[in-house]
């Protein structure tokens, strides 16, 4: 392993942790109360849910607005499957179970969106977008129909398993997966199809193939984040999938930064906080949101961290850089 | 650079923005006021609601601090919205009881949200009454949650009770929408009661949602010729289905459940001379009635309040005796005397029973004539 990478890995882990350890002393000293933990889990699953988009949204730039259809898949299998579980008896540790509901939550969604996007993705842009759109309506009136999952009254009954101490640490598995999987040859090659899409087929990328996998892996992740939500919220409702919902998705990555995995993170955190900390202002909230939105695509229309990613080893490297310069030309600027 | 400028003070005010609201709002239950929370959706599709209930549950705030509080306490009321949303009324009644310190909550308006936040509640002890959440399990395993209005069973056997009793029927015949728990439910109960009063029920016709023509149903019941025709469903449907009963002249009588509320406006014609059950009629003959129209209508630019807003009123009055009652804004003692409720208020009589649903709450039968609402009777299921 080389030098710079083991150093990145040593300060990235370090830092993961001593997070971890932030939270788990302010919920310690009940500093942190329910509300801000229950904000807290719910902020790990919006960076989920943020960072698979990105996947189809960023990786591959192709218009996904039905993420919320997938949320609903991965949510409703994995409750229908713990509910099962737990009534068969087996007596199995809470995080066993939650794995194992987020594994089939993820394979169901992974599956349905695999069979989805084989015949949608030779679309290409707003009619993709179009196309998504439908889809997670049907999902979602699906689910309204389907009686052996509550219909339109909801599924009760799903057992609470998620805490915050065990969604910090799948957020930040995910987080490694997706990242991962972004920087191998599949990632590269569907972020080829993204600049060019004839120059990649002519450099023998089948594109087709790629498009399909992007779509996938973004849905099967979805649905480990549906999963998360059915088991965070024990009642899983389709009023909640709705359009606006897909679109609230968007909007995180979007205003992250296209294809930016660490700018989805910080997206998802600035709007799943923001909108609960001005819920004093009753009805001016959601003005004060809007209003955030568009001042920010006005002032930076490619998103946070456009396409960058933000490292925070190069960020310590540049910081130690500026230091070391300032020593040796004196209190020049870097830049 | 100037553009980087912009960028990173947008982020400075984010952040800011975050800690400063956060430290902001979160005033604490002082001494002298009683806090009391209420959840409903006062944004999006289903505001109307929220905002209905709301503005009757302000007007028993507002009477009651008038009055002198709560044994000298002043109560408040932190209203947040729950956008009809699982979620943010999850965060929203978390916030409630650990920024605001609540001692007692009014809500949620929809049986969606309440059920969403249910386990938590009963997890909290906390306080509960929900001004109309209709779905069964809302009070089901849960010791500390009330609601104030009846259940929708409950209306079906009294327009039973009521097509047998005051309109002397023998038969009758129901159409139910397929898909819809509140019209299956409702029509379930009346047929079993309109059975049990010793009635036959000639016919039971059903229809989708998203249906426009009910001829077939119709030129059914016709044929049977019915004395009462059972028709549980909300004013967009019942419309189109008097309208078209009117055309084939159908003379049975027409019964209804609360979702009919409405339908004097825009089709008074069609609806001459039915009757459908509802929480409390404008031009009831009660004092208590007539006194808090009158002061809905003071506070809110002279518009009529509806039976949201009734039982919002209801609701906040029954929780603010409690409290009353207990001495204390401790929730075991709040919930003991809430379960020993006696309160006659706008809406009926509210007692709970051991589940925390009204106990024999008076079911109003309103009468439509000439595009007007009146006030026919009033039924108590025994």
């Amino acid at each position: 392993m080389d030098k710079n990478k083991r150093k990145a890995y040593i300060i990235n882990t370090i830092s993961v942790v001593s997070l971890y350890l932030v939270f788990f002393i302010l919920i310690q000293t009940k500093v942190m109360n329910k509300y801000f933990i229950g904000i807290a889990i719910l902020t790990c699953i919006m960076i989920i849910m943020a960072m698979s988009l990105n996947i189809v949204a960023g990786f591959l730039g192709e218009m996904a607005l039905g993420h919320a259809g997938f949320m609903a898949i991965g949510a409703y299998s994995s409750a229908y499957f713990s509910i099962a579980l737990m009534d068969t008896g087996i007596a199995l540790p809470n995080i066993v179970v939650l794995i194992l509901a987020m594994i089939v939550g993820g394979i169901v969604t992974g599956l349905v969106g695999f069979l989805i996007g084989t015949p949608t993705l030779r679309l290409r842009g707003d009619y993709l977008g179009i196309v998504t759109i439908g889809f997670s309506e049907i999902i979602r009136i699906f689910f309204i129909n389907f009686a052996p999952t509550g219909g339109a009254a909801g599924l009760k009954g799903i057992t609470k398993l998620v805490t915050f101490n065990n969604v910090y640490w799948i957020t930040i598995v995910i987080i490694i997966l997706i990242f991962t999987f972004g920087r191998s040859k599949q990632g590269r090659a569907i972020i080829s199809i993204r600049e060019d899409e004839i120059a990649s087929e002519a450099a023998g990328i089948p594109t087709t193939k790629y498009k399909v996998l992007a779509f996938t892996v973004s849905s099967f992740f979805a649905g480990m984040g549906g999963a998360l939500y059915a088991h965070y919220q024990a009642f899983v409702e389709p009023s909640k999938f709705t359009f606006m919902f897909s679109i609230e998705m968007f909007v995180i990555v979007v205003l992250g930064g296209l294809g930016s995995l660490t700018g989805s993170i910080i997206a998802a955190i600035i709007l799943t906080v923001l909108p609960e900390m001005l819920r004093g202002f009753a009805e001016y909230r959601l003005l004060v949101y809007s209003l955030a939105l568009v001042v920010m695509m006005i002032f930076r229309p490619q998103g946070m961290l456009g396409r960058s990613e933000f490292s925070l080893t190069k960020f310590i490297d540049s910081l130690m850089l500026r230091k070391d310069m300032k020593n040796s030309i004196g209190g020049g600027e870097a830049q | 650079m100037k553009k980087r400028v912009v960028s990173v003070l947008l982020a400075v005010i984010f952040t800011a923005s975050i800690f400063a609201f956060a430290g902001c709002s979160s005033s604490k239950s002082s001494g002298d006021t009683i806090k009391v929370g209420f959840l409903g959706p006062l944004s999006g599709d289903v505001a109307i609601y929220g905002k209905s209930a709301q503005s009757g549950a302000d007007l028993a705030v507002k009477e009651i601090n008038d009055a002198g509080g709560i044994n000298g306490k002043k109560i408040e009321l932190v209203a947040y919205d729950s956008k009809g949303d699982q979620t943010e009324a999850i965060n929203a009644y978390n916030r409630l009881r650990d920024q605001d310190e609540v001692v007692a909550v009014i809500g949620g308006v929809l049986s969606g949200e309440t059920l969403a936040m249910k386990d938590i509640m009963v997890q909290d002890n906390m306080p509960v009454l929900t001004p109309t959440a209709t779905a069964v399990d809302v009070t089901t395993d849960a010791p500390n949650v009330f609601r104030a209005c009846f259940l929708d069973d409950y209306q079906g056997v009294a327009a039973a009770n009521f097509a047998t009793a005051n309109l002397t029927a023998k038969t009758a015949a129901i159409m139910i929408c397929k898909g819809n728990p509140y019209s299956e439910g409702v029509g379930a109960a009346f047929s079993t009661q309109f059975a049990a009063n010793g009635g036959t029920v000639v016919d039971q016709e059903s229809y989708s949602a998203s249906d426009k023509d009910f001829s077939a149903q119709l030129t059914k019941i016709k044929e049977l010729n019915p004395e009462v025709v059972f028709v549980p469903d909300y004013v967009q449907i019942v419309g189109p289905i008097l309208q078209k009963a009117k055309e084939l002249g159908i003379t049975a009588k027409f019964v209804g459940a609360d979702g009919w509320d409405g339908v004097q406006t825009e089709y008074a014609d069609a609806a001459q001379g039915n009757y459908f059950t509802n929480h409390y009629a404008a031009d009831s003959p009660s004092e208590k009635v007539q006194s808090f129209i009158k002061a809905y209508k003071a506070a809110n630019d002279n518009k009529d309040p509806n039976s949201f807003s009734a039982l919002g009123y209801d609701a906040v009055y029954t929780m603010s005796d409690a409290i009353k009652t207990a001495g204390s804004t401790e929730s075991d003692a709040v919930v003991k005397a809430l379960n020993n409720t006696n309160y006659a208020g706008v809406t009926g009589n509210l007692k709970f029973d051991a589940e925390g649903n009204p106990k024999d709450k008076e079911v109003t039968i309103i009468k439509i004539d000439g595009g007007q609402l009146k006030f026919e009777t009033t039924i108590v299921n025994k």
